[in-house]
């Protein structure tokens, strides 16, 4: 097996959907994430990477305003969605998050049905008009998350009876069906065996048609094997950000190459 | 690499020892452990001696409120004392107040002593002293509801005095009636005489339970229905208002409010009030709810409020436990899909945390149900309630009793009569309290099956 080996794929560099100009997050009085500037692409898919407590995870959540349910954290800098700041004063974080889903680390199904647990977010946004809408909505989604053929016989048992590997697909699927721009993965494979990660790292190359995926992960292979471009994190610092192949064959900064070596982390 | 010094003292390295035979060390947490067993075990046991010494002494003394000893006498109802002009109209005949019927029941106790066949040195007019004094009046509303009966010989099924039921359940003997003005031991060879002849009897008390309280010379009428109504309005105004102020207020505090001082302060405050003395609840409903506001006194209104107050802190306590208990990743999951704070609470925290906020609920009601003391301070206690409210809305204002007080009060009458009611109101408010306690183990599982 050879995962590390990079895939030369043709990216589209001047497309950039997200634009971060010197980010930096304080919880409290730690400074957990410094001077971060990142321009992420337009579908395409963009892995953070580092070692834990890097930050990537904190820089993942100010991209939909996630860090704002925490009342310690303090977030400066701009980032901007299609050149519009999301930290502005007129934006509503519920109306962005339509906008930015989000998919997290452990499977969170809402203890519903596998249907409610879909529709709840087209619900909320009036996606749908009718009862037939929100059907047409669901099946669409659930086929995006590759969970139509397995969940289309029960659709009305509850989503928390599922296995760990349906369940995130299930989180997909949820994310996907409010018609997101971004989706942001925080992790979303750690809690899941290899032949489930194999699905849902598959489905995340599809999506990548639709939005701009960016995905935080533990494993340098999946990074290696999913994303077109990767981002290293260390100690709340972006250390260095560019294409996967780079990145994993000639990384630029020491720190980089010592981490994804095995040395550091 | 290893993190031991190189140098110093290493520890001896640990004999060789076959698993098969137990060092010392293994034999002595092993008899730590088995005594520790028999201490909890012990203590367990004890927990259950004293539960069962309470519930059998209750059960004892309270069952046998529930028989009550009744007298079937033919009384003639003699139309020259009752309705002397013959207008059969209720309003003359209402003139005859139950005093009037003394000389009928007197007449007729003579002919059932004879019918007996008891020879006694009882002076007639104190014969009807086996009778309750409620007898009289008994006789009388029969009368009053059918006019037609007049100027026959009914057999009324009278309520025997206490002293005789008392004798009836082995209460009241020979010898402790030598101290008692009440009743005579000759009284009691009559009774003997009659219950042989069978028209004195012990049965089934249904008035026990829906019955008023009665005054103090009448124990054998005394009922805990009314002040069992006066309890279902109490409560209906906890529930009322400390459901929704509590699971409101849990709310905000749990989701919604800054975490900062004056909140901190508010929630050690609720901590606090949930631990001050319930009296301390009374005296504040006298000053506030009464002097204050005016509202009535001995009101099911009044005392609802104030149980309100007090029960106000166990719904708050447990409604924010059960809220803390949603896991965190619900509430992401709601808010990552770009639902709002209210909606994540309310589509999807809320419902996970209802069986928890109803069991805490029902436990605070069953709280409040067997609360006594704030009662005692706003008048809900003493011989209030003779009548069952007028109306529907009238049990919220009228005076009215509560259960627990009810028993406080039929506990501190001198009678001893009223010493077996009391325990058996015990009996009574148990059932409702485990009837609340199943209701509580019933919602939680009920709601927790869904998924």
């Amino acid at each position: 097996m050879n995962d590390m080996r990079p895939i030369e794929r043709a990216t589209a560099l001047d497309d950039t959907k997200i634009s971060a100009k010197g980010v930096n997050v304080h919880y409290g009085a730690a400074h957990a994430l410094k001077d971060v500037s990142v321009d992420i692409g337009d579908r395409l898919v963009t892995a953070f990477i580092g070692p834990s407590g890097c930050g990537k995870s904190t820089f993942l959540r100010c991209l939909n305003r996630m860090n704002d349910t925490i009342p310690s954290a303090r977030v400066t800098g701009r980032i901007e969605i299609d050149g519009q700041d999301i930290y502005d004063r007129r934006v509503d974080p519920v109306q962005l998050r339509a906008k930015v889903g989000m998919v997290f680390q452990k499977p969170n199904p809402f203890p519903k049905s596998i249907y409610d647990n879909v529709a709840y977010g087209p619900k909320i946004h009036g996606l749908a008009r009718s009862r037939a809408d929100l059907d047409v909505i669901v099946e669409k989604a659930l086929r995006r998350a590759a969970l139509w053929t397995e969940a289309k016989d029960r659709l009305q048992s509850p989503g928390t009876g599922l296995s760990g590997g349906q369940q995130q697909r299930l989180c997909i699927a949820r994310a996907v069906a409010t018609e997101p721009e971004v989706l942001l993965m925080d992790e979303p494979c750690s809690a899941l065996d290899p032949i489930a990660t194999a699905q849902v790292e598959e489905l995340i190359d599809e999506l990548r048609q639709s939005y701009s995926v960016v995905i935080v992960t533990h494993s340098m292979q999946q990074a290696a094997r999913v994303s077109q471009r990767t981002a290293f994190f260390h100690l709340g610092n972006l250390v260095e950000y560019g294409e996967t192949g780079q990145i994993f064959t000639n990384p630029r900064d020491p720190r980089t190459e010592s981490y994804i070596s095995g040395r550091i982390g | 690499m290893t993190d031991l010094p190189l140098h110093g003292a290493m520890p001896e390295a640990r004999p060789a020892r076959s698993i098969l035979d137990l060092d010392p060390r293994t034999r002595a947490r092993n008899r730590a452990e088995a005594r520790f067993r028999a201490y909890g075990l012990g203590a367990l046991l004890v927990g259950l001696f004293f539960l069962v010494l309470l519930l059998g002494s209750i059960l004892l003394n309270g069952l046998s409120a529930f028989t009550q000893t009744r007298i079937q006498l033919p009384v003639e109802l003699l139309e020259s004392e009752l309705d002397p002009q013959g207008t059969r109209d209720p309003a003359v005949i209402g003139e005859t107040s139950s005093l009037g019927y003394g000389d009928l029941i007197e007449a007729a106790m003579v002919q059932a002593v004879a019918a007996a066949g008891v020879p006694t040195a009882i002076e007639p007019g104190d014969l009807e002293d086996i009778l309750s004094p409620g007898a009289g009046a008994q006789i009388r509303e029969a009368v009053l509801r059918d006019p037609s009966l007049i100027g026959q010989t009914v057999t009324f099924d009278l309520l025997a005095s206490s002293r005789v039921d008392g004798y009836v359940k082995g209460r009241v003997t020979r010898e402790s009636l030598a101290n008692d003005r009440n009743l005579r031991p000759e009284h009691l060879d009559i009774v003997d005489a009659m219950r042989e002849a069978g028209t004195i009897e012990r049965g089934f008390n249904a008035d026990f339970i829906t019955g008023a309280d009665a005054s103090e010379r009448r124990p054998e009428e005394a009922g805990m229905g009314v002040a069992m109504i006066g309890s279902l309005y109490t409560m209906l105004v906890v529930l009322a208002l400390s459901l929704p102020i509590g699971v409101a207020a849990s709310i905000y505090l749990e989701e919604f409010a800054p975490k900062n001082r004056f909140t901190d302060l508010i929630e050690v405050n609720i901590a606090n009030l949930a631990a001050v003395p319930s009296i301390v609840y009374g005296i504040l409903g006298l000053a506030v709810f009464i002097q204050f506001m005016g509202l009535p006194q001995s009101a099911p209104l009044v005392g609802g409020l104030v149980l309100t107050l007090l029960t106000l802190p166990t719904i708050i306590i447990a409604t924010r436990a059960s809220l803390k208990a949603v896991p965190p990743s619900i509430r992401d999951a709601a808010l990552g899909v770009g639902a709002s704070k209210m909606q994540s609470v309310f589509h999807h925290v809320l419902p996970l945390a209802i069986p928890g906020i109803m069991t805490g609920t029902i436990i605070g009601m069953a709280h409040a149900l067997g609360e006594t003391a704030p009662l005692l301070l706003i008048g809900m206690v003493g011989f209030v309630a003779s009548n069952y409210p007028n109306g529907a809305l009238d049990g919220f204002t009228s005076p009215n009793s509560a259960m627990p007080a009810q028993i406080y009060e039929w506990a501190k009458r001198a009678d001893p009569a009223f010493y077996e009611r009391a325990w058996g109101g015990i009996v009574i408010l148990l059932v409702f309290l485990l009837l609340m306690n199943l209701a509580a183990v019933l919602v939680r599982r009920r709601f927790e099956r869904r998924w």
